[in-house]
């Protein structure tokens, strides 16, 4: 199993929807954008990132369509539905809370 | 899932379960594409072709490997895991084909017995008239007496004014059974039918194949409209199908009718108990009637009627408005009609069918095939515990590589569902074979075979569904509480070696076989208690001689005999008989008692008796010729028996029984005594002791006779007192009846023990079933014992093998096995005896003179118990003796 090793279960979710907030794009450009974002560091493979769109597909937080890519062939885009733009406030939100205290946690200055 | 969730997600999940090509289709397209895009990519960063594809395939990872994730994110659809599951199971169960191949059958009967009774309650209760419209509706229409429980006929006059008058009642009609012998060429045979109203046909919705139905008014007046409905079945077996039948004249009872229609293929008339063969209007009465013509007269109550009820109205609100049609009747004719009323019943507690005598027996029926489903589930979910106990290996691996509890479950469900679903399969062939058998366990009378089929419809076909349902829940989720405690380190344990006398994890098996054993301790019981009284009602005397009496009948009125030349006949028959070497006596009588005709019955007036202002005394009697008390051995208690000159130039007599004579002379003897019968006063000129009537259950009640030449019939009852066997004196009868007349037919001989048994048909039925039935739980839970306990000692070889290395003989391990057999039994008849003390009073109608608590039947039933149970355990006990212990040890 080719599974994202030091990303938390979830964020990867958050990051694909957070992208696609910007605009309809297909698996090419999520898994580019993917990599200029987190500078490499999230290092998330291609194989790992067509299941978790499938998985978001199915619960309804993104929406696909067939559209002509620039070079005239057909590509599969991704959009953010309604019930996505809610769930990613809701990650959001839960993630500035997790990190705060994370970050609260790791930066106590050992006695 | 919230529903905003759920709807969102419903059609990406649609459409991967309707197109599940074109979304993998459209996946790997997808993919290709980007891996395509990653080559052209390598390429603009200066690879060469072939390395930039090997680059990118391997950035990408194992393309099948995605493609399969991606497949598993989509989640598979519902239906996808059912069939997963159903082929899984259906391999899991061929696997071990003897467990298989026992717990179907376990289902198949268990459930074979629910789906063959549900078609007999359906079939003689619910909807017993095949082909009749909206029996639903349908109630059967009786008169009956205040200060009376039961019910009797109507008569026309009072049933035309219910019909007129009923606003709430969409149809009524008559349909009253009868009989007639028909003769085609030279074969005659008796044949059944119904004297019904001219709307009949029209009112159950029926509409003959060839010619028609009857026309209004062709039920008015006497023996004026000699037509003749037949049946599908008679038109093709006597009369070859013929297409020009309509209009054919044919013979029935010696008067000749015309043939005018031909019912449908899979009508059998309406009435529960017999296939009708042909239909009479009601002016034909006299033809097929005792008593002349009746159709203006109010006080002959002889009709048996049914009403539709318009939809929507219930039972209660036609009954009031009915009641209130019998209390208007009452006040205009107050000399026939006093203290008279009229009731409706569900078709299923019709009182002048035979729906009311099954009825008891289906009841108990309905209880007992629930217990023995129950028994056959329990044990195949015994069965199951066991399976699941070996399997706990492959579930543990399942749980670790992620399935959900509630996946395995399912899986678990899905495998109850196999096993129920092929119950259930075998079960409805066993109810479609069986559908018939009821008929194999009551008599034939007068050669004519009942007809009491199972109806096998969709109301059935619903009941076994649910059925099976409930077996799937109760088979699957026995061994799912095994799941419970499985945990992801279980495989890693040793195989958990079980102790033979000890409690632990058996708790659930042992829990079902004693679950078990109460059940079929309370078949036993109940069997016992029904074999109990069929005994004591076929012993207890029915207040006349049984074995040294047959009885037979002539039937002068087919042969067109008119009255005189009727007495005539009897007289000499009686003398020629009377002559005969070993006969004693012989007398005619108009009804034999505990057949299926009626008494008549008369109101009553007593000198010296005051009835309070609500009684109108009305008693029955039958009419009977001279010597009948000597014949049938019935005691005198004081006056005289009627002799030849009682006749109709002598002074009206009657004799009555003793509990008449206690009501109605408050003891004093009422020889001398007048009484009114049918508006004419008669002299008493005898007592008689009490005997049965037309039940061996009934208690004694009052009763009269009168002599049958001072109110004739032509079709009455002979019975001889005779030392000859039944055949020697059927070949002297029908020797004798030959010189006075050649063409006259016989009826059936029969002992009057026979016609005893036959009265208690109802209870032999009860008796079979419930003892075939008990035996197959008893079967069925030996069967359980049976495989708990070899399971118990191949679970516990290496205690036994301690036992025995310590010095334990074969003889000890022997009584360890079967001691612990035992206390599963002691448990399971304990519960059986509680259960049983409650619920044998249900069997109330069915008893005789048994108390539903009867020590003995307890103490039979536990003898057979403890046999059983004994012989379940010999096996394993002695396999258990036969542990070695070197081996064991050794292991």
């Amino acid at each position: 199993m080719s599974k994202p090793s030091d990303l938390v279960q979830g964020t990867l979710d958050m990051l694909i929807l957070k992208i696609l907030a910007l605009g309809p794009l297909n698996g090419w450009a999520i898994s580019q954008r993917l990599k200029q974002m987190s500078s490499e560091v999230l290092g998330v493979s291609d194989g790992s990132l067509y299941p978790a769109l499938h998985k978001l597909e199915h619960r309804g937080w993104i929406r696909a369509h067939w559209k002509p890519s620039e070079n005239n062939r057909r590509a599969k885009f991704y959009s953010l539905t309604r019930l996505g733009r809610k769930q990613l406030e809701k990650e959001t939100a839960n993630w500035n809370r997790v990190s705060a205290a994370i970050s609260g946690i790791v930066q106590l200055k050992e006695a | 899932m919230d529903i905003e969730q759920w709807l969102y997600s419903l059609p990406p999940r649609l459409r991967s379960f309707f197109h599940p090509h074109q979304v993998d289709q459209e996946m790997k397209e997808e993919l290709r594409e980007h891996l395509e895009q990653q080559i052209r990519e390598n390429i603009a960063k200066g690879m060469s072709p072939e390395e930039a594809r090997r680059s990118a395939v391997r950035t990408m990872g194992g393309i099948p490997q995605i493609e399969q994730q991606c497949r598993d994110a989509r989640g598979g659809s519902v239906l996808d895991d059912f069939t997963q599951d159903l082929r899984y199971g259906l391999r899991q169960l061929l696997r071990s084909p003897g467990f298989f191949a026992v717990a179907i059958l376990c289902l198949t009967l268990g459930i074979g017995a629910n789906a063959a009774v549900f078609s007999w309650v359906e079939g003689i209760l619910f909807r017993p008239y095949p082909a009749v419209a909206h029996q639903e509706r349908l109630f059967a229409l009786a008169g009956t007496a205040r200060g009376e429980t039961g019910a009797g006929g109507l008569s026309w006059p009072d049933f035309q004014d219910l019909r007129r008058n009923c606003s709430l009642c969409e149809e009524a009609f008559v349909s009253k059974i009868t009989g007639s012998t028909l003769s085609v060429g030279d074969h005659a045979e008796t044949v059944r039918g119904s004297i019904v109203s001219a709307n009949y046909f029209a009112a159950i919705g029926v509409r003959p194949i060839l010619g028609r139905g009857f026309e209004p008014g062709e039920d008015v007046g006497s023996d004026s409209h000699p037509v003749v409905v037949i049946s599908y079945q008679l038109w093709r077996d006597r009369y070859k199908g013929d297409p020009e039948i309509v209009g054919r004249m044919q013979r029935f009872d010696n008067v000749p009718h015309t043939i005018i229609g031909v019912t449908p293929e899979g009508f059998y008339g309406t009435f529960v108990g017999w296939g009708m063969q042909f239909w009479v209007p009601a002016s034909m009465e006299e033809t097929f009637e005792s008593g002349g013509y009746k159709l203006e007269d109010r006080d002959a109550r002889w009709i048996e009627a049914y009403v539709r009820l318009k939809p929507g109205v219930r039972q209660s609100q036609a009954q009031q408005e009915i009641s209130a049609i019998a209390a208007r009747l009452e006040t205009s004719y107050p000399a026939t009609n006093r203290g008279r009323s009229i009731g409706i019943w569900p078709l299923w507690q019709t009182p002048f069918n035979h729906a009311r005598t099954m009825l008891p027996t289906l009841e108990v029926m309905v209880a007992v095939v629930a217990f023995v489903l129950l028994i056959a589930c329990a044990n195949v979910g015994n069965l199951l515990l066991v399976r699941s106990f070996a399997r706990r290996h492959e579930m543990s691996v399942r749980l670790a590589i992620g399935a959900s509890r509630v996946r395995l479950v399912k899986q678990l469900l899905t495998e109850g569902l196999i096993l129920s679903a092929l119950g259930t399969a075998g079960g409805l062939l066993v109810a479609y074979w069986c559908r018939h058998a009821l008929v194999l366990l009551l008599p034939t009378r007068s050669g004519v075979a009942m007809y009491l089929p199972g109806q096998m419809d969709a109301r059935v076909m619903a009941m076994s569904a649910i059925v099976c349902l409930l077996v799937t829940l109760i088979v699957g989720i026995i061994p799912a509480f095994r799941t419970r405690h499985l945990d992801l380190a279980g495989p890693l344990k040793a195989d958990s070696t079980g102790v033979v006398g000890a409690r632990g994890r058996a708790w659930m098996r042992s829990g079902l076989v004693v679950f078990q054993v109460g059940l079929s301790f309370i078949l036993l019981v109940g069997a016992a208690l029904l074999l109990e009284s069929l005994e004591k009602i076929r012993s207890t005397s029915p207040g006349f001689i049984t074995t040294s009496v047959v009885t037979t009948g002539v039937s002068l009125v087919a042969a067109g005999y008119d009255v005189p030349r009727a007495k005539i006949f009897q007289d000499e028959l009686i003398d020629r008989l009377s002559a005969l070497p070993g006969v004693e006596s012989a007398a005619f009588a108009c009804v034999t008692p505990l057949g299926y005709a009626t008494y008549s019955s008369t109101p009553i007036v007593v000198d010296g008796y005051q009835p309070s202002l609500e009684e109108q005394p009305s008693v029955e009697y039958n009419q009977v010729g001279p010597g009948y008390f000597a014949t049938l051995g019935i005691p005198l208690f004081s006056g005289r028996e009627f002799v030849r000159t009682d006749d109709e130039n002598a002074p009206l007599v009657a004799i009555v029984n003793r509990t008449m004579a206690t009501r109605y002379w408050a003891g004093e003897d009422p020889v001398g005594r007048r009484l009114q019968v049918k508006g004419r006063w008669t002299r008493v000129v005898g007592v008689v002791a009490d005997s049965k009537y037309e039940s061996m259950r009934e208690i004694p009640r009052p009763f009269f006779y009168v002599p049958l030449r001072q109110d004739f019939e032509r079709g009455p009852a002979l019975n001889i007192r005779t030392r000859q066997s039944l055949s020697s004196m059927r070949a002297a009868l029908v020797r004798e009846v030959r010189a006075l007349d050649a063409n006259l037919a016989l009826y059936e001989m029969i002992t009057l023990q026979e016609q005893v048994n036959r009265s208690t048909s109802p209870q032999l039925v009860a008796v079979t079933l419930v003892s075939i039935l008990g035996g197959l739980a008893l079967l069925l839970a030996g069967v359980g014992l049976y495989g708990v306990m070899s399971y118990a000692v191949a679970q516990s070889t290496r205690e036994l093998g301690l036992r025995m290395a310590l010095g334990a003989g074969a003889a000890n391990l022997l009584r360890l096995v079967i001691s612990r057999g035992l206390r599963l039994t002691a448990g399971g008849v304990l519960f059986g005896t509680v259960a049983a003390l409650a619920v044998t009073r249900l069997l109330g109608q069915l008893l005789y003179n048994v108390s539903p608590h009867d020590p003995v039947v307890f103490g039979l039933a536990l003898a057979v118990m403890t046999t059983t149970a004994i012989f379940a355990c010999l096996l394993p006990a002695w396999r258990a003796s036969r542990t070695d212990p070197a081996r064991v040890l050794r292991d």
